[in-house]
């Protein structure tokens, strides 16, 4: 039987995978790809824990994420069609331009 | 025992698409299989009994999303592989593997699960979707209202970041202009 506990460890998996993602790449496009696995990471174990303790809200939160994702999408990607016409490049190495 | 086979089934084909996608060096490969494994995961929302969650994934995340990153795509020239100087693999496999294990031990801890009580209960006999538009329309209405403020504002900061100089190539591929050039003469003439 499939338990709370199995879709909360997928989900962490799955997150860790997203997380992976984010440290490992240096292409800008690529990390927006990381970031929705980590959300969908997130989604899955909102709605596991709704569905095992028969409340709605993990649904609701749910929902909401998706909006947010949704809406970050539409500016981050606004935004790297800026950046790659003043670069020419989504390349993180090539963007810092503050030598720090 | 379904359930089972369909999770088991779904977690590994989710698993994998994702490590692709965060793995490959092809942004149409990774896109494919992002794509991909977001309609396994409304796979996994249908599981859990919340179906209209499952539909909003498909349609929203399948849909919308991914159609946005494939027309990103088509602006960034993705068809070649992506050059990138990654962070050692060994730092980050230790990374990701420790925070794995800080994750698995903070669900898999002994929590407080009888404290808690479901705050919107859902209701037998009524389906998923009325359930959530109930709780949506009365207790989430503010928040409602707030998302769709910041995708109006989303929207409109799109258009303006991307709507600048659509007219120019982005590529900047000169042997297209070139061949304009030749045109142009060829009309003159």
């Amino acid at each position: 039987m499939i338990g709370l506990t199995d879709y909360l460890i997928v989900s962490a998996i799955l997150f860790s995978i997203g997380l992976m993602g984010v440290l490992r790449r240096r292409n800008l496009l690529m990390l927006f790809f990381a970031t929705e696995v980590m959300l969908n990471a997130v989604n899955v174990a909102f709605a596991a824990i709704s569905h095992y303790y028969n409340d709605l809200t993990g649904q609701m939160f749910a929902f909401f994420i998706i909006a947010i994702a949704a809406s970050e999408v539409a500016v981050g990607l606004g935004i790297l069609i800026v950046l790659y016409k003043k670069h020419g490049s989504l390349d993180l190495d090539d963007l810092a331009s503050m030598r720090g | 025992m379904y359930e089972a086979i369909a999770f088991y089934l779904f977690s590994a084909l989710t698993i994998g698409l994702f490590l692709i996608t965060v793995m490959s060096k092809n942004v149409l490969y990774a896109m494919t299989s992002l794509a991909a494994g977001m309609v396994l995961i409304s796979g996994f929302f249908f599981i859990l009994g919340a179906d209209f969650l499952g539909v909003v994934q498909l349609i929203v995340y399948v849909g919308a999303v991914m159609a946005l990153y494939s027309f990103a795509m088509m602006f960034f020239d993705a068809t070649r592989d992506i050059k990138e100087k990654n962070t050692p693999a060994a730092l980050i496999f230790l990374l990701g593997g420790l925070s794995a294990l800080v994750l698995v031990l903070i669900f898999a801890g002994p929590i407080h699960s009888d404290a808690i009580q479901a705050l919107y209960p859902m209701h037998e006999g009524v389906g998923n979707a009325q359930d959530v538009g109930i709780v949506l329309f009365t207790k989430y209405l503010v928040p409602f209202e707030v998302a769709a403020v910041m995708l109006l504002v989303a929207m409109i900061a799109g258009i303006i970041l991307a709507g600048k100089k659509m007219d120019q190539s982005l590529t900047k591929d000169t042997s297209v202009d070139d061949a304009d050039e030749i045109l142009k003469q060829k009309d003159a003439k």
